[in-house]
């Protein structure tokens, strides 16, 4: 059922692509790149993408998922131009490998860490977690995205990690630790403070920077793209006073050194 | 790369035992189900046997969503949860038997539908004149009758749960020796680019389900020719 759910999927995206190939978005100029973008980084993305297409004409497609799951298929060659990271470590990860850009790495976004419940008044602060007022705690999977393992440092840090790791539940990405708790199948979770930003309601505790590491999230120009004027275009784009306008309006912070 | 070999026994012990958990639950409520299926003449029959084949047709993650929605605590799971004083269903290996078991169930109970119905009225109709009860000639005739149906039935249910993903994951949480079954395991050992852990699970259940075709074809071969 499954294989032959697949071999249709596969002889449907071929159409699409010869489709795409003969009868390209056309328009002056105008061309079409492929974004990967981490999870947390959903909103600002897209409104970045928007202004983008207003500005340039260039169409930024946009795809989100865990930087980890991006790193895997990159490295199996998935037609992205640029990867935009939840952290340091997968771009620096895919220059070293040859794949990515050497000179075009820099941190779009620091990130910030909330705890966040559905429930007002729950979350108040660091206490909260001592607390047994919750059953499970929701994060990301800490090897696959930064967040979840600046949650896990988090724990670590208050010492708590050993005690509250039976309550932990991990979502593939930072967006299902958040559909985890929206939900209120887990009544508190380590989520991006840029997911917040659309007022969700609840209660939330900005965790201090001193009990993680830095989230620095970079971008990174995939080498296959390096000639590519739209890709380099939305990279240059990225650095704009417009587009760090969307970034602090979302919550992070923007990196000093860049 | 001592805790290799656990951690992915872990999931494999895991795995069967949600797989088996859910097709002897399946065989308990399917039989009866496929029995009323193949044999009433209610017109509402084929609306039931179409809520039954839904998975079929679905993709797992919208059973995914909304059991996200069922088992929490605002939903149904969530009073059931209340029983043993938890919360939700999600993440727990009891949802995740709940999640399989809607998800399997028309690989259950298609073949012993088909199998009820290929017997026709003739046996049942001989054990009546012979003086058997309902009761008696359902388990006397039909079921033996049946036999090849319950047998791929059993063996598909199995299979198919053992396949299941786009489920786990969305209500699973990923939760070692509880939720996080193998096919949850390669998805995480790819995103975390351990191509060496997702090889052998992989590599492990393309041999199982070769296995699994194979034996059903063999099954039903065997079947055709006792018949003829």
């Amino acid at each position: 059922m499954t294989s032959r759910r697949q071999i249709v999927a596969v002889i449907i995206s071929a159409l699409a692509a010869t489709f795409a190939t003969t009868f390209p978005m056309s328009g002056a100029g105008a061309a079409q790149i492929n974004v990967a973008v981490a999870a947390n980084f959903t909103e600002p993305a897209k409104e970045i993408a928007a202004l983008f297409k207003q500005k340039t004409g260039h169409d930024a497609v946009l795809s989100f998922g865990s930087s980890g799951q991006f790193y895997s298929q990159i490295t199996q060659g998935a037609p992205f131009h640029i990867l935009l990271s939840a952290d340091d470590v997968r771009p620096k990860k895919l220059i070293s490998d040859g794949l990515g850009a050497p000179d075009s790495r820099f941190t779009y976004a620091v990130g910030k860490l909330v705890l966040w419940s559905k429930t007002p008044g729950l979350v108040k602060d660091g206490e909260t977690l001592k607390s047994a007022i919750f059953a499970k705690v929701a994060i990301c999977n800490p090897a696959a995205a930064p967040y979840g393992l600046a949650a896990v440092e988090t724990l670590k840090s208050l010492k708590l990690y050993e005690a509250l790791q039976p309550k932990l539940v991990e979502g593939a990405t930072i967006t299902q630790a958040y559909q985890f708790v929206e939900t209120g199948n887990a009544e508190i979770g380590f989520v991006a403070l840029s997911q917040l930003s659309g007022n969700p309601g609840g209660s939330q505790w900005l965790v201090p920077q001193d009990l993680y590491n830095p989230i620095r999230q970079d971008a990174v120009l995939l080498k296959s793209a390096a000639g590519n004027e739209a890709a380099t275009g939305f990279m240059d784009f990225l650095k704009s006073p417009e587009s760090r306008a969307i970034v602090l309006k979302y919550g992070y912070v923007l990196d000093r050194q860049s | 790369m001592g805790g290799l070999p656990f951690a992915i026994g872990q999931s494999v012990l895991l795995t069967i035992e949600l797989a088996a958990l859910t097709t002897l639950i399946l065989l308990l409520l399917g039989t009866p189900l496929a029995w009323w299926l193949a044999r009433s003449k209610a017109w509402w029959k084929e609306a039931v046997a179409s809520i039954v084949a839904l998975p079929l047709v679905l993709p797992p993650t919208v059973l995914g969503f909304y059991l996200l929605v069922l088992l929490g605590p605002q939903g149904p799971g969530g009073l059931v949860a209340q029983l043993w004083g938890g919360r939700t269903l999600a993440f727990t290996f009891a949802g995740l038997v709940f999640g399989s078991v809607l998800y399997s169930m028309p690989f259950v109970v298609q073949p012993i539908r088909n199998a009820f119905a290929a017997m026709g009225d003739r046996p049942l109709e001989a054990a009546a004149t012979l003086r058997a009860s309902p009761w008696r000639a359902f388990w006397t005739v039909a079921v033996p009758l049946a036999r090849p149906g319950f047998l791929s039935g059993a063996v598909l249910g199995f299979a198919h749960t053992i396949g299941e993903f786009g489920l786990v994951l969305m209500i699973g949480g990923n939760i070692p020796g509880s939720t996080r079954v193998l096919s949850v395991a390669v998805f995480d050992y790819v995103e975390t680019s351990q191509w060496r852990e997702a090889n052998i699970i992989a590599g492990g259940m393309v041999i199982f389900a070769f296995t699994v075709i194979l034996g059903m074809t063999l099954i039903e071969k065997r079947a055709s020719w006792r018949h003829s």
